[in-house]
């Protein structure tokens, strides 16, 4: 039995952990106001949102529910359109109509939902902050602009929330319904978890993988749910180094101190990952363990030099992996089936290091990479000490350039140094024409993805003619 | 006046489709899709997944008792394949099941054994193979063979405009249920209820009033649902006739993509001649239109492309012919400017080619050739109330155009690796429906005996705010609160015979017929008030809930007056008919008046291009558009803003793909990308251009939801400046989208 409050009311369902959340709330609970857009995250419709307890707060997220197993959902709190929708319209809704933020209807729950939750956070609002809330909802109609306005006038509004106490705050506003004030006693209250967990079977994190790619057979299925293991969670400073659990999300690392301290454009990177409720979703174990060769988490870390620790489900046992050899093939991992992927770690950059990752892909935001790239570069008076450059979209697997950091290393920080760098780069990388892009785009953008790196980290050493115009020597 | 859905909207409450609470005994229904692009049945085995637990039924044409025919201009297009396969993601069969996981699991049950042929999916080479869904059609004006001489400067080119998913957010829907005597209802997501209908009553055998379709609004629209809702419809109903069990039809949104048609795209050569001084004397074009495997209404958009070809300019010797071209694609049907995009595309590409070679700015040329006051259209209409250079002028005095692209250019000489490209956009498109008949409209209103009133039209709903708009017809007109007034669904058996809600004509047809109803029900009242006020019926008037004798407030309220009324045994109800006054065409001479107006405005368009990495922004667009009185600014800015988004979609980042078997590379949202909130212009202004309207726009406030789509196609010429100002060497070339790996490619070219 899965058991959870929904809006006000507690809930139980002995349906298969793998239904997805969107289908129990439209078709078991007649809850339509959360609508199907694409059943694959990219939309936003069915966005809704997860509340948990932590450490005795309740926090709220979105989440989109077309790709939440029903099992995730478990001793949390999940609240739909219908849940904020009081006697009274609250800020975001309110703001939406002022500013004809509505035309067909179908995505403004969606969009409704996220800009309530960016109402709850804790954190005092901004204009862009609230703007940033709906960057996974997808609308059709208005052409953003009436949206864009209501965003920045709830921002406004939101200026008189007590941040402490934002739930209390609403309340009290008449903006949410009074039973939310109970909800985290309510939770704690609850007994969580009380079906036993498989030991083996597919394992699923957020879900924003595999729920894509067969949702059929996840409905029927009892999957291992790894989302919810306090084990696999945290990111954490141990000594010299970073360790990140495998169930943290995206933004889990976003917005954890020990990341935010070292890459100060932790932000700006994230920005280009997915959206924010797919943030909130995807893991970085199961970023890791899709093994697509353009994921975004995989090639920001294979720059790092980072190592896997992997646990035997069976025995116990532990052993650490190199990430970069963790890759064997389209899809293949160098793993056991009953290992998971317990944590990834890597050494924290140190002095005259510097990391950029980069992503261009056909839409700027909420899309999947054509190439992406990232580089941990360390120089001491103008030569190179260490670089390791990372590349994904241009091999079967997110690679990691190894013959182009090999030659990097110990040369002189100059153009021509670059120039070179790029042709090793192209004979190491064998992109494919897709979807994405065709082959030649592909290796193009490889090419200028890794001049980007150094034309952002030493904006006084080199201009982009320099390395991208033919030499009259080459 | 807000919208008057916002409040449900935005609490979740508005109800479409798939939110109708379900009757007892619902089944649902998949689609079993053709996987080849183009071949011969040979056999279709359907046991397979009607032996399993749930299923109900697996319905292919041999189950419909009518005709195997949905299609609208030309009967070329089965509900089910027989025989043949054309197109991949074509209908085969309909798994009918207890849920929709149990009929998805069904599907793989199915064996279709099909002997493939060739598939063709380019429209040049089905046109060199004489694949044509209709002959081709010319517009002439002029003597284009002899004008060449009166030419300084000769330009040839050719372009391409790729397709667009309509990306509706609400996929394609039914839910059709028995009543009794055979009666069906059904319940659709549909643009053109009387299109389902029809399509229905042919497929079922039953006469068309045992049909009835009732539309409460759509979750979007954009053209996609005018046509291609009725396949839908039609297999739900079938369902539900042969089960005798209410049937859902909901496409997931995969199926939706790959077996729904799209933007028509179009390739096309151009020749274009100027004098000396930068007027354009002579056009000539062939456009070639990939209409996909059925006519659906690929004629009439090719027409439309046709009437649209020389955009905003007066040209006097122009000869434009276009092929509607027959691929093994699905059939690509109407979508927001229906042609009307494809053409103007063609005409700027051409001016933006002349432009480069004669290194002058576009702008130059195209304010020299802007129509003015009585010029003659190439369908030989006379131009009349152009308002074409009036927005240009008010644009170039609000922003100062020079200026703008001074600020460009100065940003180009600092920044190496961004650069900056200005476009000028101006449009006039036509309003009313180019086949006569279609441009007629019915409206039924209701005076309950409270006074409070019931609009029914054949409008539809589907965010662009009509209802709003025929609400606030009905309140002014009869001079009552709003709170009085409710529009109902759409159904076609309260109002019969409709044309689809397309050619952005639903308000002012259906507000139209609106306004008539209303008229007449006040002039029946005016005499039921003069009997109780014992004053002549002509002296008598209607304010704010008045009675009003001789524009004096007398004692009688609209309550009391319709209260009367009742008692009085007068009718409170009537039906208004409108048919657009003097449009016509005839499209063997390709002459005729097919508009009752035009609507006008241009926009500027600044873009950022990043040389590093290909990608781009927009810094700002800057529109003056003609909305002539709008009644409804608010909602007719939101059309501005909406139909600009699309349109840059269309010209950017939207990449419809099919591999040359005509399977659909983009089927998905993860590779078909729409723009988001952070793809749009950052800095966005519109002016409303200061002009009376014309009569035959409701209330003088003109038709919005088509024209200001046509701005997009700016951000191309946009992009391609901003490419000009990094490589010198880059010709320009024109095959939209320009997406960011077309960019980069450029960029390094």
């Amino acid at each position: 039995m899965i058991r959870f409050i929904l809006n006000d009311k507690e809930v139980g369902t002995t349906l298969k952990p793998g239904t997805t959340l969107l289908d129990f709330i439209r078709y078991h609970e007649h809850l339509t106001g959360t609508k199907i857009g694409c059943r694959e995250g990219d939309c936003g419709a069915c966005t809704v949102l997860e509340g948990r307890l932590t450490g005795g707060r309740i926090e709220y997220r979105t989440i989109v529910s077309c790709l939440t197993p029903l099992g995730n959902a478990a001793g949390k709190h999940i609240v739909t359109v219908e849940g904020i929708s009081g006697d009274s319209l609250n800020p975001a809704q309110q703001a939406m109509v002022d500013h004809n933020g509505t035309q067909c209807g179908f995505c403004t729950p969606g969009f409704v939902v996220s800009l309530t939750c960016h109402s709850m956070q804790n954190s005092p609002s901004a204009p862009q902050k609230a703007i940033d809330a709906v960057s996974g909802n997808i609308c059709r109609c208005t052409g953003y602009q009436s949206i864009r306005q209501a965003a920045i006038t709830l921002s406004d509004v939101l200026k008189e929330k007590d941040p402490d106490n934002p739930i209390g705050w609403l309340v009290s506003q008449a903006y949410l319904p009074p039973w939310f004030v109970g909800i985290p006693e309510r939770l704690s209250a609850m007994n969580d978890q009380s079906a036993a967990i498989p030991s083996s079977g597919t394992m699923i994190g957020g879900g924003t993988d595999l729920m894509v790619q067969k949702p059929d057979d996840m409905a029927e299925a009892e999957p291992v749910l790894l989302f919810d293991r306090e084990d696999l969670k945290g990111v954490n400073r141990k000594d010299d180094r970073c360790v990140i659990g495998a169930a943290a999300t995206a933004t889990d690392i976003m917005h954890s101190p020990v990341m935010r301290l070292n890459f100060p454009r932790l932000e700006e990177y994230f920005f280009l990952v997915s959206s924010e409720p797919i943030r909130n979703m995807g893991t970085l174990g199961g970023n890791i363990c899709n093994a697509s060769p353009i994921a975004d988490l995989v090639i920001f870390f294979l720059a790092l030099n980072s190592e896997l620790l992997l646990a035997d489900n069976k025995t116990g046992e532990k052993k650490t992996v190199p990430l970069e050899d963790f890759f064997q093939g389209y899809k293949q991992l160098n793993k056991k089936d009953h290992e998971i992927v317990a944590s990834l770690s890597f050494p924290l950059p140190g002095k005259n290091t510097a990391f950029n990752f980069e992503k261009v892909s056909k839409r700027n935001t909420l899309d999947i990479a054509s190439v992406n790239g990232a580089m941990m570069i360390r120089t001491e008076e103008g030569v190179i000490r260490e670089a390791r450059v990372s590349a994904g979209g241009v091999a079967p697997i997110p690679l990691f350039l190894r013959e182009t950091s090999r030659f990097l290393t110990g040369r002189p920080l100059n153009a021509r140094t670059l120039r070179e760098a790029s042709k090793i780069l192209d004979q190491e990388i064998t992109p494919i024409s897709d979807i994405r892009g065709s082959k030649n785009y592909k290796r193009l953008l490889a090419r200028q993805l890794f001049y980007a790196h150094f034309l952002k980290l030493f904006p006084d050493l080199f201009r982009l003619k320099d390395l991208t115009d033919q030499m009259p020597d080459e | 006046m807000k919208n008057i859905d916002s409040i449900s909207h935005v609490t979740g409450r508005s109800l479409y489709v798939d939110d109708i609470p379900v009757r007892t005994g619902t089944l649902y229904g998949v689609v079993f899709p053709s996987p080849t692009a183009h071949g011969r049945i040979i056999r279709l085995d359907t046991s397979g997944a009607e032996a399993l637990d749930g299923v109900a039924a697996v319905l292919t044409a041999s189950d419909i008792p009518g005709k195997n025919q949905i299609g609208g201009i030309v009967p070329d297009e089965p509900l089910f394949a027989e025989e043949k396969v054309v197109f991949n993601g074509q209908p085969l069969a309909l798994v009918v099941a207890r849920d929709e996981h149990t009929a998805r699991k069904a599907l793989r049950h199915i064996r279709a054994e099909i002997e493939e042929m060739e598939a063709v999916t380019d429209a040049r080479e089905a046109h060199q193979r004489g694949m044509l869904l209709v002959p081709p059609s010319t517009f002439r004006m002029g003597e284009v063979e002899t004008a060449w001489d009166q030419c300084e400067h000769i330009v040839e080119g050719s372009t391409e405009s790729g397709g667009q998913e309509h990306l509706y957010i609400e996929t394609q829907g039914s839910y059709a249920y028995m009543m009794e005597n055979g009666h069906l209802k059904i319940r659709s997501s549909t643009q053109g209820p009387t299109h389902v209908q029809k399509a229905a009553s042919g497929v079922l055998g039953v006469p068309m009033h045992r049909v009835e379709v009732d539309v409460t609004r759509l979750g979007g629209g954009f053209g996609g649902k005018e046509d291609q809702a009725t396949a839908y419809a039609c297999m739900a109903a079938l369902a539900a006739q042969k089960l005798n069990r209410p049937v859902k039809v909901i496409l997931h949104r995969m199926d939706d993509m790959r077996m729904t048609g799209k933007r028509h795209p179009y390739s096309a050569d151009f020749k274009i001649g100027l004098n000396k001084e930068l007027k354009i004397i002579a056009y000539k074009a062939t456009f070639y239109q990939n209409g996909g495997a059925a006519a659906d209404l690929s004629p009439a958009i090719l027409d439309r492309s046709l009437f649209h070809s020389t955009n905003s300019y007066f040209i006097p010797n122009t000869e434009v012919t276009a092929y509607s071209c027959r691929t093994h694609l699905p059939p690509n049907t109407a979508f927001r400017g229906f042609g009307g995009p494809q053409g103007m595309f063609i005409m700027e590409s051409a001016i933006a080619k002349a432009a480069h070679q004669l290194k002058v700015p576009a702008r130059v040329i195209q304010q020299k050739n802007f129509l003015r006051e009585n010029d003659r259209f190439q369908y030989g209409q006379v131009a009349r109330n152009v308002n074409i250079g009036k927005c240009f002028r008010l644009m170039d005095k609000t922003w100062q155009m020079e200026k703008i692209a001074e600020e460009v250019a100065r940003f180009n000489v600092k920044n190496e690796t961004e650069k900056k490209g200005l476009a000028i956009m101006p449009v006039c498109f036509g309003i009313s429906f180019t086949n006569r008949s279609m441009n007629q409209a019915r409206a039924l209103v209701h005076i309950y005996q409270d006074g409070s009133v019931g609009i029914s039209t054949a409008a539809i709903e589907m965010g662009q705010g009509v209802n709003t708009k025929l609400l606030q017809v009905a309140a002014q007109t009869l001079s009552i609160s709003a709170e009085r007034v409710k529009v109902e669904t759409t159904n076609t058996t309260r109002v019969s015979n409709t044309s689809p809600t397309a050619a952005s004509s639903g308000a002012d047809l259906n507000g139209k017929a609106t306004e008539i109803a209303c008229n007449q029900l006040i002039n029946r009242l005016r005499k039921t008030a003069a009997g109780i006020l014992k004053a002549d019926w002509k002296q008598i008037s209607l304010k704010d809930e008045w009675v009003l004798v001789e524009g004096r407030r007398s004692k009688l309220t609209w309550e009391e007056l319709v209260k009367t009324a009742h008692l009085d045994r007068v009718c409170l109800s009537e039906q208004g008919h409108y048919a657009t006054p003097l449009v016509h065409f005839d499209r063997e001479t390709a002459r005729g008046e097919p508009f009752a107006y035009h609507a006008y405005g241009t926009a500027a368009l600044v873009a950022r291009v990043d040389c590093i990495r290909g990608n781009y922004s927009f810094d700002k667009v800057l529109i003056v558009h003609d909305f002539g009185n709008s009644m409804n600014i608010d909602i007719d800015m939101g059309q501005v803003e909406g139909a600009l988004a699309q349109g840059m979609g269309w010209m950017t980042m939207e990449e419809v793909s099919y591999d040359a078997k005509g399977r659909l590379l983009s089927n998905s949202l993860s590779t078909y990308k729409v723009p988001d909130i952070y793809s749009v212009p950052a800095d966005l202004q519109c002016i409303p251009l200061p002009a009376r309207g014309p009569k035959a726009a409701i209330l003088r406030s003109k038709a919005v939801g088509e024209p200001p789509l046509m701005y997009g196609i700016g951000a191309y010429f946009a992009i391609q400046n901003a490419i000009m100002a990094f490589n010198p060497d880059y010709e320009p070339d024109f095959n939209a989208p320009m997406t960011a790996e077309k960019v980069l490619m450029r960029l390094y070219a």
